[in-house]
């Protein structure tokens, strides 16, 4: 028997010991170059930051890529001509620059936080969780004929897949075709519910039709329909007869 | 010790929690909340100076009798109890933002943070260290969230007000870190 696990819908999540996101790597790149967060050498940072999440298969994580084209970008602007005098410049990296500062302060209560957590965890107060005392598994006691009816159950259980027997059938045209010129022996025009009865079945409904544009190409008969699901006038073709 | 003292020590000994001081304050009637403060501080010498394996602590707006820390790992190591586990770094970060910042919503924090918080905040607000405090005006009324009081305990703050400041951060952190 094959059980196939039903495909669990998980968020793609990365989290590494190193990095808690882009901007914790930008920081770490910045403090390892020893460079000013307000004065960034953004082309080396840029180009570090690629070799980065390369080295470490982040390439693929949208919240990595989606910074490495910021920088990009900026990395970009910054080589753009400066218009007007220096006053009136804006730097680029002026956004970066607020969220990089906003995010190593975070990151300092952080270290602060990390420190009172583990002074509070290093004192064990009333009610704290108690260790359950692993007990060793009881030794299992099961016969072959249990297991077994075990093994029936599971598969009387098991859902039975749905089958649908697919008959082919193949169409009559010829038949059809028989049908039609008989037909139009004895008339000069037919209407298509004059070869088809009402309740026919599809693969009768669609010989006739076949069989009908068949005919039709033959030049044996004419076909006309004055609008989207009117009526089909079939006509004997007396010059497709002659020819 | 004085009785005051020493029913403040039967009350806090019982409580898994820290126990505030106006509930401590209730346990006396008569007594004034100079008398209850100094019965704290009369509880707290007697550990200190008495040779006790507990102390008193004041945290999370406050009073509780925790282990000293010198005796938890031998305790872990027979088993008796556990320390509750370290939060990832990732956690802590989205904390702190919200400790800072709150009441604050999913955005800001994963504006400041530079990724997607969501099973973050789940994880927090299973574990009880932040809770749903408002929504904000604006579109689709997003949840703000806050800390609650297991926060404060968790990080043995007495109050938030024991944060430092956002102009005191770099200084805060300078200076050794403050025993309990």
């Amino acid at each position: 028997m094959i059980a196939t696990a039903e495909p669990v819908e998980a968020p793609f999540i990365i989290e590494l010991e190193q990095f808690s996101g882009p901007l914790d790597l930008l920081l770490t790149l910045i403090r390892d170059e020893r460079v000013e967060i307000t004065d960034i050498p953004i082309a080396r940072i840029c180009e570090q930051f690629l070799a980065r999440i390369h080295s470490l298969g982040l390439s693929d994580a949208a919240e990595y890529l989606e910074m490495a084209a910021r920088l990009l970008r900026i990395k970009v602007q910054m080589l753009l001509p400066r218009h007007g005098n220096g006053d009136e410049w804006e730097d680029p990296r002026a956004e970066l620059v607020r969220r990089l500062l906003e995010y190593q302060q975070m990151r300092e209560v952080v270290d602060l936080l990390e420190r009172r957590g583990d002074d509070r965890r290093e004192r064990l107060g009333r009610g704290v969780t108690l260790i359950e005392p692993a007990r060793p598994a009881r030794p299992l006691s099961l016969a072959l004929p249990e297991l077994l009816a075990a093994v029936d159950r599971v598969l009387r259980l098991a859902r039975k897949p749905v089958l649908h027997d697919i008959v082919p059938r193949a169409l009559d045209v010829d038949g059809a075709i028989d049908t039609i010129r008989a037909l139009l022996q004895l008339r000069a025009t037919a209407r298509f519910s004059d070869i088809v009865s009402a309740g026919a079945e599809p693969w009768r409904i669609l010989s006739a039709l076949l069989a009908l544009l068949e005919l039709a190409r033959r030049g044996e008969l004419r076909v006309r329909q004055l609008r989207p699901f009117g009526t089909m006038d079939i006509a004997r073709d007396t010059a497709g007869e002659a020819a | 010790m004085t009785p005051l003292a020493k029913l403040l020590e039967a009350a806090l000994f019982s409580s898994g929690h820290p126990v505030p001081l106006d509930e401590l304050r209730a346990l006396d009637p008569d007594a004034s909340a100079a008398a209850v403060a100094m019965a704290l501080d009369e509880l707290r010498e007697h550990y200190d100076t008495g040779g006790h394996g507990v102390e008193l602590v004041e945290l999370a707006g406050g009073w509780q009798i925790l282990t000293r820390p010198e005796f938890t790992e031998t305790i872990e190591r027979v088993q008796l109890a556990v320390r509750p586990q370290r939060l990832s770094s990732a956690a802590l970060e989205t904390l702190a933002i919200i400790a800072y910042r709150q009441p604050i919503g999913r955005a800001e924090i994963e504006e400041i943070r530079g990724v997607a918080v969501g099973s973050m905040l789940r994880t927090l607000l299973e574990r009880g260290l932040i809770d749903v405090v408002g929504r904000a005006e604006g579109l689709g009324r997003p949840m703000l969230y806050g800390t609650t009081p297991a926060f404060l305990e968790q990080f043995a703050l007495r109050h938030l007000g024991e944060l430092p400041r956002a102009d005191e951060l770099a200084v805060a952190l300078r200076s050794e870190p403050r025993a309990l």
